[in-house]
């Protein structure tokens, strides 16, 4: 896997589609490419929270821990980012994440995350958008469920 | 062995201290010429009676000079009269004449050069005594006293200061007395040829006796001054170094080097005087030595035309005084010199003679002190006072079980630092008396003290050698074995001994075994290696230390054992990864393939280097390196991976602003030297390898050296370049040139790797950058394959060689102590003496070493200045102090109630 064709999974997640392909190529190379195996942990709620991960190849089950034993909330895909809250607001992980299949991600440093924030107001411009959007989405639900 | 078994008995003999000639307590001599006649007059004597020797020799070589012009040549010339019959014979007797004078010139340089080396040896020996005799005396130092002179001015007292000593020593008699005789015997040759000569020449000399040491005197003065000034900057400097921190962290350069400027500026004003004067008086000596010829020729001439003399006398006469005025000159100078070091060793000595300084025949004694410590330790109106005024300790009475364990509590200021110090010996008390083993602590001797007591304080201090040689410091007290001897180095040996002794110094050997196996409870270095090892466990250090042995290497030659070892862990472990199918976490290191966790460099020299000339991130550079590039087809190749590297570096980092941290972390070059490489993408653009400049090529080559294919991702690398690089491989190890065979280890998956660290060796790959926390998988797996093999302790030992830098400080402050608190408990001590100790580690830390070194001294004495009240709770008996004196004493159960010193010292906490 070359820098270039990790630069196309960048361009193909919304929060990065409209960032030049130099800022990408940046990214791309000062991050880090680890593998997981089917059942492995990327990080367990409640540890600190240092990097955040974009799916490059697989899938992992979102998994939270309550009063009947662990639920699966959520299920990510290729080109989902994941544990970028944690690094943005310096709080324990607040769920698990578990690769179901063999998993391919590019891992970024909370620090190297943080520094592109700083350095390319359209990132975060983009994740701000991203955030909106979780929220206006997480706000329906519970317009949704307080209706039912 | 026998020697460390013999030693348990009382008064039984230690070996090693015995040194000819020297008294312990010796007074140093207040006079430098009082310690040269108290230690040297014997050799004095013998410089002066080789002296003596010399002087008809020189008077010879003047004489026959004479004899030739006169009689021998002087014949011939007609003028003079005949002495002599047949032309034949006149020659001959110019012959013998002249080799007569060869003869006596060949003698008289010898007999100089038999002197000169003999007196030069002697002032070596001389400075070797006072040297060694001044550093004896720091020994004995009251520890006080280090609190008022400062390192940087005692060094350079015993090293610089006295350096001219030395050298003036060995010619103390014989200069005055060579020169001196050389003087009189020009000066009777001069007279012998004519007494108004003789007077003409010496005419200036009382006066130059009467005016030199009246302007030698200020010049005194200054040399005394320039040499406190020197002391002074030493101090400066060394407070500078000691102060770093403090310098930077409050803008205070300036101010410091401001402070240095002006000491400069002093000593450099002392210098200039000291010149002014030194010059002064060497112009009038000058002057004067002039001024005497002038006689010569006015007089002389005068006599010669007159023919009261002969010409060949002026001339013999006028030789003589050239070669007066050379003594004459170096008279003076020595009296320059032996003025200027009476004033050093003065200023030295004084420098040396605190009061209070330590019984030394308590250090050098033989006797090994009382069988038996004693059930109890006695103090009655123990006192102390630092400054002979306020008392820190003051009438403290107590008495100490020595099977029991003691807290001493009390605030920074109560005494209880300085009580803690009094029981170990390391200050003597000012009044009162504490009683151990039947005698007074005072009395007792250093070999009691040192090795049946320990003592550990709050900042220890560890010596700049590995772990090991610190923690069985407290066993080095006599040398026990003698070192592996060879014939040569007996001889040696031999020769080492009778010098030490001329000096007084100590016989005894460094290089022999000084460990004293038996106190520790053990038999030999193995065993007391694992007791270390079981120390540092003990004292919360076991993971620190195996950390370290992980990360050391070993020699092989020395531990096949442990080479083996790693071996087997080695495969273990790969077996365990294939089990697991965790395989994937570490790439190993495969002749026949190319490692991608691996940079080019490191996949070229498919090994370790086992020095500095194939230091991995230089490794391009090396000229057979570069060879082997051209001869596996790899060189164009690399210069265009290094162009196309260059341009994605500079198309990823352009935007970034200069000194981006990204730089540094990431970038393959930094940041001031984008606008080199941007400027080299442009210039060698459309360029052939040919058309380069040799530094853009070089350049551009170097690069892909530092290419991680797993960790960079830039896909540069493709098979057909990693094929030729392992190409390159097999090139480099088949044709490297016998002279750098010792440079590099291979990598061999059968073979133990000298120059890797134990954990390289076992890994024998690289950590997978692909794989998820793989180095965090790894380390546990490795450990849960040396604990399965039972090797844990063997790297633990190996970590006893981990050195701990200057002073300790590769150590944290918090390591420090624990080794220290380990190097107390390995002497097995039957009274341990604590004074906090322990206070640099963090809280819970604290606590466990606490109960650990309680456990290991179960049923021995331990009195323990606390820094925490709280831990009272875990021994025996508890005595409180305040302001110098103890307010109340018993079981910790007995003291904590309401309104008593404990309770508030308890609430306070």
């Amino acid at each position: 896997m070359s820098l270039n064709e990790e630069v196309e999974i960048l361009r193909n997640i919304p929060m990065f589609a409209n960032i030049e392909s130099s800022k990408l190529k940046l990214l791309a190379f000062t991050s880090e490419r680890h593998a997981y195996k089917e059942g492995e942990y990327l990080f367990h709620e409640g540890d600190e929270g240092d990097s955040a991960y974009i799916i490059v190849e697989g899938e992992a089950d979102v998994i939270i821990e309550t009063g009947e034993g662990p639920l699966t909330v959520a299920h990510f895909r290729k080109n989902a980012l994941i544990g970028e809250i944690a690094i943005l607001t310096d709080v324990p992980r607040t769920a698990t994440v578990k690769a179901t299949t063999r998993l391919d991600a590019m891992v970024i440093s909370k620090e190297l995350f943080f520094r592109l924030v700083m350095e390319f107001p359209q990132i975060a411009v983009e994740i701000m958008r991203e955030l909106a959007k979780r929220l206006e989405a997480t706000n329906a639900r519970i317009r949704e469920l307080s209706a039912a | 062995m026998a020697d460390s078994a013999a030693e348990g008995g009382g008064a039984s003999r230690l070996p090693g201290r015995e040194t000819p000639g020297y008294q312990p307590n010796v007074p140093l001599e207040p006079s430098i010429f009082r310690f040269i006649m108290k230690y040297s007059k014997r050799q004095q004597l013998v410089v002066l009676a080789l002296t003596v020797v010399s002087w008809p020799i020189i008077y010879l070589t003047l004489e026959l000079p004479k004899a030739i012009i006169d009689q021998a040549i002087g014949a011939q010339g007609g003028w003079a009269r005949d002495v002599l019959g047949a032309e034949m014979e006149q020659i001959t007797f110019l012959m013998a004449l002249s080799f007569g004078f060869l003869f006596f010139v060949i003698l008289s340089g010898g007999v100089k050069y038999v002197l000169n080396v003999y007196a030069g040896r002697l002032g070596e020996q001389m400075l070797r005594r006072l040297r060694y005799m001044l550093y004896s005396r720091i020994l004995r130092f009251p520890l006080p006293h280090f609190k008022k002179v400062s390192q940087g001015e005692i060094i350079p007292m015993i090293t610089a200061e006295v350096e001219p000593v030395g050298g003036y020593i060995g010619t103390a008699t014989s200069t005055p007395l060579y020169f001196g005789g050389l003087l009189l015997v020009y000066l009777g040759f001069i007279f012998a040829q004519d007494v108004f000569l003789g007077l003409a020449a010496t005419a200036l000399y009382p006066l130059q006796i009467y005016i030199v040491p009246k302007l030698q005197k200020r010049v005194i003065a200054l040399g005394k001054a320039r040499v406190r000034e020197v002391r002074g900057l030493a101090d400066n400097i060394g407070e500078s170094i000691a102060g770093i921190a403090e310098i930077h962290a409050n803008d205070a350069s300036l101010f410091e080097r401001a402070g240095i400027a002006r000491r400069l500026d002093r000593i450099y004003i002392i210098r200039y005087e000291i010149f002014r004067r030194k010059f002064a008086i060497k112009f009038l000596n000058s002057f004067m030595a002039q001024l005497t010829p002038f006689f010569f020729y006015a007089i002389g001439g005068y006599l010669v035309i007159a023919g009261d003399m002969t010409i060949g006398a002026l001339t013999a006469v006028l030789a003589a005084y050239k070669d007066l005025s050379s003594p004459w000159k170096e008279l003076l100078n020595y009296y320059q010199l032996q003025a200027d070091i009476k004033v050093k060793y003065e200023a030295v000595v004084e420098q040396f003679d605190p009061p209070g300084l330590f019984d030394e025949s308590l250090q050098l004694t033989d006797e090994a002190g009382p069988e038996a410590m004693g059930r109890t330790l006695e103090a009655a109106g123990l006192a102390y006072s630092e400054d002979g005024q306020s008392k820190t300790v003051d009438g403290v009475t107590f008495s100490i079980d020595l099977d029991k364990h003691t807290a001493i509590v009390g605030s920074g200021s109560s005494g209880r630092d300085e009580l803690a110090l009094l029981l170990a010996r390391l200050v003597r008390g000012t009044g009162g008396r504490v009683d151990l083993a039947g005698r007074h602590l005072d009395d007792l001797p250093e070999p009691f003290t040192g090795r049946r007591m320990s003592f550990a304080g709050p900042v220890p201090y560890l010596f700049s050698t590995d772990l090991r040689a610190n923690l069985d410091y407290g066993l080095r007290h006599r040398p026990l074995r003698p070192a592996a001897e060879t014939e040569s180095a007996r001889s040696q040996r031999n020769r080492y001994v009778r010098d030490a002794h001329a000096a007084a110094n100590i016989d005894a050997d460094p290089e022999a075994d000084w460990v004293d196996y038996a106190a520790a409870g053990v038999s030999d270095r193995e065993m007391l290696d694992r007791t270390c090892v079981n120390m540092l466990r003990l004292v919360d250090l076991g993971d620190d230390l195996y950390q370290f042995g992980l990360r050391g290497t070993i020699d092989p030659s020395e531990r096949p054992d442990l080479a083996d070892a790693m071996l087997t862990a080695r495969a273990a472990l790969r077996d365990r990864l294939d089990a697991t199918q965790q395989s994937a976490l570490v790439e190993p290191f495969d002749r026949a393939r190319y490692n991608t966790n691996a940079t080019l460099a490191e996949n070229l020299l498919f090994g370790t280097p086992a020095g500095a000339v194939f230091d991995i991130d230089r490794l391009a550079e090396h000229p057979f390196v570069r060879q082997v590039i051209h001869e596996a087809d790899l060189a164009d190749t690399l210069l265009e991976v290094g162009r196309q590297l260059t341009e994605t570096m500079v198309e990823i980092f352009a935007d970034l602003p200069p000194g981006h941290a990204f730089f540094d972390q990431f970038s393959f070059f930094g940041s001031e030297e984008m606008p080199e490489y941007q400027q080299l993408l442009a210039r060698t653009a459309g360029q052939t390898a040919a058309d380069m400049r040799d530094e853009d090529r070089f350049r551009l080559r170097s690069l892909p050296f530092k290419l991680i294919p797993a960790r960079h991702r830039l896909g540069l690398l493709d098979d057909d370049i990693q094929a030729r690089a392992l190409k390159a491989r097999e090139i480099f190890a088949a044709t490297l040139p016998d002279t750098l065979r010792g440079e590099v280890e291979f990598f061999d998956p059968d073979r133990y790797n000298r120059a890797a660290t134990l954990q390289d060796n076992i890994l024998f790959g690289k950590v997978s950058y692909g794989e998820a926390n793989a180095a965090g998988k790894l380390s546990a797996m490795i450990g849960e394959v040396l604990d399965s093999l039972s090797l844990r302790d063997a790297v633990m030992v190996a970590g006893l060689a981990h050195s701990v830098g200057v002073a300790g400080a590769r150590l944290s402050a918090a390591q420090r102590q624990k080794v220290n608190m380990a190097r107390g408990l390995i002497k097995r001590p039957d009274l341990f003496v604590v004074n906090e100790g322990i206070s640099n580690l963090d809280g819970a830390a604290q606590r466990r070493v606490l109960d650990a070194v309680l456990g290991e001294m179960k049923g021995r004495g331990v009195i323990w200045s606390l820094h925490r009240p709280g831990f009272a709770r875990n021994f025996d008996h508890v005595i409180v102090m305040k302001s110098g004196r103890v307010l109340e004493q018993g079981s910790f159960a007995e003291l904590d109630k309401e309104g008593s010193a404990l309770r508030e010292l308890l609430e306070s906490e």
